[in-house]
């Protein structure tokens, strides 16, 4: 496979290997901020190829895990109203909320919808006229844009029965609480290459220059994620704290302007909670108050909902990088992808489900 | 084969207004372009179903000839089913009700509607049965059932009817079972039309022949429009397994081989390819066939055969950690030995799915002893079944009930089983 296969040469990864074994003199710790790279790491087992050295932290960059708890709630509830269509990408339907989580809903006769893109959504609304159709919108920088255009596309279409649910996060306000919480051990970044194909570098500059952190934009492929690993211990290991782009194949330094125009027309930057670490400031994406009629938060009155994660579950502390998911006590016992007590033991990309996956019992 | 009727009256034809029809009877009923309710209410609509659609197709030509009896019954009862003694090829087409019987003036009823044929009315086929009976060659059956649900019904590669066939027939073959008999439950949707069954059930009489199978018995129910999608099938299938053969997971044993007969992962992309919501172009085809001539071929060669498994849901990760769970043995598998083809890998790339649990319907793993490797490979490599069969790996006594991995890069991992479907990721 074209572009796929490149980056997944057993001699390019032995070779890069090799590298970092050879560039590595004292022990370092680098956190892959993205779900996606944490899940590749495991499947291809990259981590048992770097020298003892180097410990790998994974972060809080799967959307699925770090929605927080009250904005499953509020999807419950609001699929649970009569004469709605509730819309969402497959992998949030397993999450749980306090007391249920969306498939429970739909296997309870409502009309809950797995749709592949936003903008099935707003064909919904359009077919379904005499119905509210309502999208959660999750995820990073990466879903932002898409999510945007169809609010767009919806309000050029004058639909009255669309909405949004959402849940936007960012990335370098998660990267600066990473580095500001107490007993923080993390030394470098890779940072998610897919977000910053739409974001670009700029925000990375001053977290590099504040907390004296390496950052090197990474891709996902397993060559990808050692020369990325390779670049961070090296710039490590010579003091420097740059932004490196290692992905460059798809990462332009200033992002995707057409798409960052759209994001900021529809969204604005708002205080959002993460889950199992807490609310962040000016770290998502709230809608504008000209497009306040698309937010199914307060068409639908579901504001005043909050709620509280299960206190055995220490997701916080594994999504900040403090804890590996085998330093829990309720891994892989009480905590299983079939029952997990927390988000990151159920999507795919999640640390907890991905050690679960191909690490249990090792 | 008989259910509760939720309503009743819409299925009992006694029930149909008849007054209006009394006379003339002009509008012939099997003229509608789609399920009714009443063609699953025990009268004519479902008798001339069941004779123009399911008996003329699945009468036609089946199996390889020479192994049926000459009895030629049939038969269409109330419940719906249809049942015959060893159906054989040439079963005639139903001929049309003759016009002097379309209507009794005078009656004040149109035998049309009767609930059952008069002793006058033409019989199309021989008289009725409420079970098929059927001869076997073997004093050792194999018997499994198995229900069919896809959306669309029609893929690249495939439909529903030949998927209800085809996973049945396989079924059996795994047991080392020559496929022999199959029944077909129909489930229809009130408004499907008709055309689309007929598609259907050609799909699985053409798939019957393929595979050597006779569908010897059948049932049909129609249900209210919202409460199925489309058209659901079930089909039970006997097989005989001749003697000496002997192929089971009880059988495996640390250092049997793996073989994997083909690539994996088409089925569940051609399906996905053209789901409502996530069509996409390639040249994706299911690989849904029978798999039974191809397990012959490798029995009939006396080869220490232990276990075969065809891969369906769950790909190549279930059917692995099935075995090993019910056996109790660990399993070794080689990435870079497990063929995946271009474009099933780019679609599963795409949508961040593994093709390890993608689904199958032409594909099965044998776990052979040692020494017949080379042998077993052999046949499958010669036969059109197998489509670039492969070792992959190696049944071990090292961690027992887990599937491992070994990655293209030296690492190993597990390969677990999935709690739930594979679910298409978010960015």
């Amino acid at each position: 496979m074209r572009f796929i296969d490149e980056y997944r040469d057993p001699a390019a990864v032995h070779c890069l290997a090799a590298a970092i074994r050879a560039a590595t003199t004292r022990p370092w710790s680098i956190m892959e901020i993205c779900g996606g790279q944490t899940h590749a790491i495991l499947r291809f087992g990259l981590d048992e190829m770097l020298p003892h050295e180097i410990s790998l932290i994974h972060g809080p960059g799967c959307p699925v895990c770090v929605t927080p708890i009250e904005m499953l709630d509020k999807a419950a509830a609001i699929a649970c109203r009569p004469g709605v269509i509730f819309c969402s990408f497959g992998d949030m339907l397993r999450v749980p909320g306090s007391h249920t989580d969306l498939l429970t809903v739909k296997s309870q006769g409502h009309d809950v919808r797995i749709v592949y893109s936003p903008m099935d959504a707003v064909a919904l609304a359009r077919r379904h006229p005499d119905r509210q159709v309502v999208f959660f919108a999750v995820g990073f920088e990466t879903t932002a844009p898409a999510n945007a255009m169809a609010v767009v596309q919806a309000d050029r279409l004058g639909l009255e029965n669309f909405r949004v649910l959402v849940s936007q996060v960012l990335v370098p306000p998660a990267m600066r609480a990473v580095l500001s919480a107490p007993g923080s051990r993390v030394q470098g970044f890779l940072a998610a290459g897919h977000v910053c194909t739409v974001a670009g570098l700029d925000a990375y500059k001053p977290i590099a220059e504040e907390f004296h952190v390496p950052i090197v934009v990474t891709g996902f492929e397993p060559v990808d994620i050692l020369q990325g690993i390779l670049r961070c211990v090296r710039q490590l290991e010579a003091d420097r704290h740059e932004v490196e782009n290692q992905y460059a194949r798809s990462v332009r330094p200033q992002g995707n302007r057409e798409a960052l125009r759209l994001m900021t027309e529809v969204f604005e930057v708002v205080p959002r909670k993460w889950r199992g670490i807490g609310k962040i400031p000016a770290s998502g994406l709230g809608l504008r108050e000209t497009y306040a009629k698309y937010d199914a938060d307060r068409q639908f009155g579901v504001a005043q909902i909050t709620a509280e994660e299960p206190a055995i579950c220490i997701a916080g502390q594994i999504l900040q990088g403090h804890k590996n998911p085998h330093e829990c006590p309720a891994f892989a016992t009480r905590c299983t992808p079939e029952r997990p007590l927390g988000a990151p033991m159920v999507s795919a990309e999640g640390a907890c489900a991905a050690y679960y996956q191909y690490r249990r019992g090792r | 084969m008989n259910s509760t009727n939720p309503k009743p009256e819409a299925r009992n034809p006694k029930q149909i207004a008849i007054p209006e029809l009394q006379f003339t009877c002009p509008v012939p009923l099997n003229d509608h372009a789609t399920v009714q309710m009443a063609h699953g209410g025990g009268g004519r609509l479902m008798r001339s179903l069941i004779e123009n659609l399911f008996l003329s197709a699945f009468a036609e030509g089946q199996g390889r000839g020479g192994e049926g009896e000459n009895g030629r019954r049939q038969t269409a009862d109330g419940g719906g089913d249809v049942s015959r003694e060893d159906a054989h090829a040439e079963c005639p087409q139903p001929s049309p009700l003759p016009t002097n019987l379309r209507s009794v003036p005078g009656e004040g009823t149109c035998t049309r509607h009767a609930p059952r044929p008069t002793p006058h009315a033409p019989r199309p086929v021989a008289p009725s049965h409420d079970s098929a009976v059927v001869r076997v060659e073997s004093d050792r059956l194999a018997f499994t059932t198995d229900s069919f649900i896809v959306s669309p019904l029609f893929f690249p590669g495939g439909d529903i009817g030949k998927l209800a066939v085809c996973g049945t027939v396989n079924d059996l073959a795994m047991a080392g079972a020559k496929p022999a008999y199959l029944s077909a439950g129909f489930l229809l949707e009130e408004g499907l039309p008709l055309e689309t069954l007929r598609c259907v059930v050609d799909s699985m009489a053409a798939a019957a022949r393929a595979a050597g199978v006779r569908i010897v018995t059948g049932d049909t129910k129609v249900v209210d429009r919202g409460k199925c999608d489309g058209l659901f099938i079930n089909t039970s299938g006997i097989g005989w397994v001749p003697p000496g053969i002997e192929v089971s997971p009880a059988r495996v044993r640390p250092g049997d081989a793996i073989l994997l007969s083909g690539d994996l992962g088409r089925h569940g992309m051609a399906v996905m390819s053209v789901r409502e919501g996530l069509s996409f172009e390639g040249a994706l085809e299911s690989d849904c066939a029978s798999l039974a001539d191809l397990v012959e071929a490798m029995l009939a060669a006396g080869a220490d055969l232990h276990c075969l498994r065809d891969l369906t849901r769950g790909g190549l990760a279930a059917a692995l950690n099935e075995i090993a769970a019910d056996v109790g043995v660990g399993m070794e598998i080689e990435e870079t030995a497990i063929p995946v083809a271009e474009p099933v890998a780019a679609a599963c790339e795409m949508l961040g799915l593994d093709p390890l649990y993608v689904a199958n319907e032409g594909r099965l793993v044998a776990l052979v002893a040692p020494a017949a490797t080379e042998r077993v490979l052999q046949i499958m490599r010669e036969h059109p079944g197998a489509v670039g069969p492969v070792r992959i790996g190696v049944v071990t006594a090292d961690h027992p009930n887990i599937v491992a991995l070994r990655g293209r890069f030296g690492g190993e991992r597990i390969v677990d089983l999935l709690s739930g479907e594979q679910m298409p990721r978010i960015c």
